[in-house]
């Protein structure tokens, strides 16, 4: 499974949205009706997912799909 | 029988946290039967072995750890070893607390700090480092111990009053915040409970007391632990972000 597929089934399964809304530029408070405690629970997911950790001040910048797997693709050296 | 809970409890040696963690430990009813319990103990090593012999359930698994609940780093490393131990947690009882009584004129910094630290700076420890595994599993329970003493103040105590006022204001948040995941956060707020905590004060100090108790009586820590359970239970699943008085009636509102 690539890195998209995989953290679009964990948005899919945290958020329970359609797996069709989770496009590249979907934002997560304002696209996929994501509350701020989902967010953080979002990030705890894919530290668990990709076996990393996601410090604070970088898990703010992670407030799109595209920048969860931009962000992902790069700490894990893809 | 219904399913066990896993409950760490702060302050758990002596005086009310004992009786909670009695209470959690041996109650079989609500549909909830608490089994297996990890208290935290800074104090009074020997008070370890005397619970241990005081439970009377065999089933029941008891876990007995030390730290100073005022450390950030000792409550992460206990919760990580409770939970180990545990197999997860779902309920968290905040009772760690101190009194350094004195007249503000008197009260130094220390006295002040040090109070705040073990008794308010510990809820925020404590539930910072379960908060994470409640909210994955979507079920929870704390129950933080305030006092009276937060809600009408008392002479002498501005240090401890002020850390059970804080209680009260971070139980209010920490309910709103966790509500949609299926955590509870309250508090109970003991009045005038006879533990070694208020041995402290003299015969007329304590006559005194007892006259404005509609119940006319000092309470006991086993008063205080049964509401605690009850919080603790899943018959209480709709009660979030309030403060229960266990005072014999001494403060109404």
């Amino acid at each position: 499974m690539s890195l998209e597929e995989k953290v679009r089934d964990i948005i899919v399964d945290k958020l329970g949205v359609a797996p069709e809304k989770v496009k590249p530029e979907a934002h997560f408070i304002d696209d996929l009706g994501a509350d701020s405690l989902d967010t953080v629970e979002l990030v705890m997911a894919f530290e668990e997912e990709f076996n990393v950790e996601i410090p604070d001040d970088d898990a703010q910048q992670i407030t799109t799909v595209k920048s969860a797997v931009d962000y992902l693709g790069k700490k894990i050296g893809e | 029988m219904a399913q066990s809970k896993r409950a760490i409890v702060t302050g758990g040696t002596r005086g009310i946290g004992r009786a909670i963690v009695k209470e959690l430990a041996s109650r079989s009813c609500c549909g909830v039967l608490f089994s297996d319990v990890a208290f935290v103990y800074n104090s009074c090593e020997e008070c370890v072995e005397e619970i241990r012999q005081e439970i009377k359930s065999p089933e029941t698994r008891i876990f007995a750890l030390k730290a100073d609940a005022s450390s950030y780093e000792d409550a992460e490393a206990t919760v990580a070893e409770a939970i180990q131990k545990l197999g997860g947690v779902d309920i968290l009882v905040n009772n760690a607390g101190i009194t350094r009584d004195n007249l503000l004129l008197r009260m130094t910094p220390e006295e002040f700090d040090t109070v705040i630290n073990v008794n308010l700076r510990s809820v925020y420890n404590y539930t910072r480092a379960v908060i994470r595994h409640m909210i994955k599993q979507r079920y929870g329970r704390i129950v933080n111990i305030s006092s009276v003493v937060g809600l009408i103040g008392n002479p002498g105590q501005a240090n401890y009053a002020a850390s059970k006022a804080g209680i009260i204001g971070f139980t209010k948040s920490a309910a709103r915040e966790f509500a949609s995941r299926g955590i509870t956060v309250n508090a109970v707020a003991p009045g005038f409970i006879d533990t070694e905590m208020t041995r402290q004060l003299n015969e007329k100090q304590r006559e005194t007391l007892i006259q404005n108790i509609p119940l006319k009586r000092l309470g006991t820590p086993e008063d205080v632990a049964r509401v605690v359970a009850f919080l603790c239970s899943d018959d209480a699943e709709y009660i979030t972000g309030q403060v229960i008085n266990v005072d014999g009636g001494m403060v109404m509102s």
